[in-house]
């Protein structure tokens, strides 16, 4: 398929995603608020490059990156490269013999969440809000390392093959006891967190590598063991993000006793 | 534009690393990548100037407009419909759902056939769909009335872990998965547009403790309702 074909697929199949909330939006607006928009060409026109920024986002993702991540996910699932990196051994491969996937998964995890156009979307927002209390870029770093934890965590869960509530658990009950600890400002911009990091970029590098553990891997099913990993990606960013706010009231506190 | 090229930099490093150093293998297909990654940029570029354009201002304004008129009924409806309205049409959840209804066959608690395997999938896009609109709602009340959100999350999070020791073991990653998915790239923008601007419309509510949370609650309550889906079918 030619180029500008893909990219006409892809800007269709957008705006086909963005009419019910068009619609939605518009409706109310004319409906039920029955006022005009302030600025309405403008709004109108930054709808046009959302549409636009978001088709030509997900053509280059389709043809740069996707082919090429789901590849590297194959390969280095591959038992024939984890054989090759332990060397011989007639034992079954052990669970640390997995280790440049674990190393992958972080640094894939880390990478694509700091691309992620929601997360950037929510940084901006909460970076206004707190009138620049939270930094856009320590928001995402935060969330990023969140989003790594989580993928090489969940990366492993499917190579040893715990259950996978165990974790979601343990994750729910450091949750709730940082909640009580963490500064009141940022539990809810926290809870939030979690939400974003998985649409565009994310989710489909991380599912193509998870169905490729599961597959690998001896007695992983793809349909049980292949979810999972974004339940993972989304319950992290939560913990760190309300430690990244619990480290900078440290801070503030301590510089404020050396004063 | 260097913004986005920025933010880009660490996939292609990583990529490049382990393609070239753990690897071991030339970059295949060196021109479409280089068109892809081009594309890549622009299109973050001219996502990010459409947001502060379009979507930002009109979620905005129009949580103002609602805080002002002050009809709850329209509100809600409104939080409804654009909860239920995202999500429906989600491409991630329809491909979910599709994965969900083999596993249920898979598992045996459907039929083998196409047509049951259909129906199951729809069920449980409507059951998301319909969670999402509910959390919205239940999101924007919160707002309206200041309730505390950790009360409502922590109680939202032990309902999924009493739920998952009775739902089917088939159903739970799913069901985890499924609060992940529902949040899309359009979505996101506007329903924190629209919980910071009611939260700065309403006298009494802080737009940084008040106004975000509603994220959270659309990826909470589709856990708890695919759950709830799996043990009733």
């Amino acid at each position: 398929m030619g180029f500008w074909e893909q990219f006409a697929d892809i800007t269709l199949a957008t705006i086909k995603d963005v009419i019910p909330i068009v619609v939605i939006l518009f409706g109310f607006q004319f409906g039920v608020i029955r006022r005009r928009i302030a600025n309405l060409r403008k709004v109108l026109v930054g709808f046009v490059y959302v549409v636009l920024g978001l088709a030509l986002f997900l053509l280059g993702l389709e043809k740069a990156l996707f082919p090429i991540g789901r590849l590297m996910a194959e390969q280095l699932t591959d038992p024939d490269f984890i054989r090759a990196w332990s060397g011989p051994s007639d034992m079954g491969l052990r669970w640390y013999d997995y280790f440049w996937v674990y190393i992958f998964a972080f640094a894939i995890g880390a990478s694509t969440t700091i691309a992620e156009p929601s997360l950037i979307a929510v940084a901006m927002k909460a970076n206004e809000v707190s009138g620049g209390s939270i930094g856009v870029w320590g928001l995402r770093i935060a969330v990023a390392i969140g989003v790594a934890i989580g993928i090489s965590l969940g990366a492993w869960r499917i190579v040893t093959g715990y259950p996978i509530y165990w974790f979601i658990i343990a994750g729910y009950i450091i949750v709730v006891i940082q909640t009580f600890f963490a500064p009141k400002m940022i539990v809810p911009l926290a809870y939030d967190s979690g939400g974003v990091t998985t649409s565009t970029v994310t989710v489909p590098l991380v599912a193509a590598l998870g169905l490729g553990l599961a597959e690998t891997v001896p007695g992983r099913s793809a349909l049980i063991d292949g979810f999972g990993l974004i339940a993972f990606a989304s319950l992290f960013p939560i913990i760190t993000v309300m430690a990244y706010a619990q480290i900078a009231e440290l801070r503030t506190k301590r510089s404020k006793i050396t004063d | 534009m260097l913004g986005s090229l920025r933010d880009l930099a660490p996939i292609v490093l990583v990529i490049a690393f382990f393609q070239l150093v753990v690897l071991q293998q030339p970059i295949p297909d060196f021109f479409n990548l280089l068109v892809g990654f081009l594309c890549v940029v622009a299109g973050l570029t001219f996502f990010i100037y459409g947001l502060e354009m379009g979507l930002f201002p009109i979620g905005g304004s129009m949580a103002y407009e609602f805080a002002r008129k002050g009809s709850l009924f329209w509100l809600l409806l409104f939080a409804f419909a654009l909860g239920v309205g995202t999500t429906v049409a989600e491409p991630a959840l329809i491909a979910v759902a599709a994965e969900a209804a083999q596993v249920a066959a898979a598992g045996g608690m459907i039929a083998m056939e196409p047509q049951a395997q259909l129906e199951y999938a729809s069920g449980l896009r409507y059951t998301v769909a319909f969670s999402v609109g509910f959390a919205i709602v239940l999101g924007v009340l919160r707002i309206l009335k200041g309730w505390p959100i950790q009360y409502i999350i922590i109680g939202g999070y032990l309902l999924v872990v009493i739920m998952t020791f009775f739902a089917p073991k088939e159903i739970i990653g799913i069901a985890y998965d499924s609060g992940g998915v529902t949040t899309s790239t359009i979505t996101v923008p506007l329903v924190t547009a629209l919980g910071v601007g009611l939260a700065s419309s309403i006298k009494g509510r802080n737009p940084m403790i008040d106004g975000f949370g509603l994220i959270a609650f659309a990826s909470l309550s589709p856990m708890i309702f695919v759950m709830a889906y799996g043990m009733l079918m």
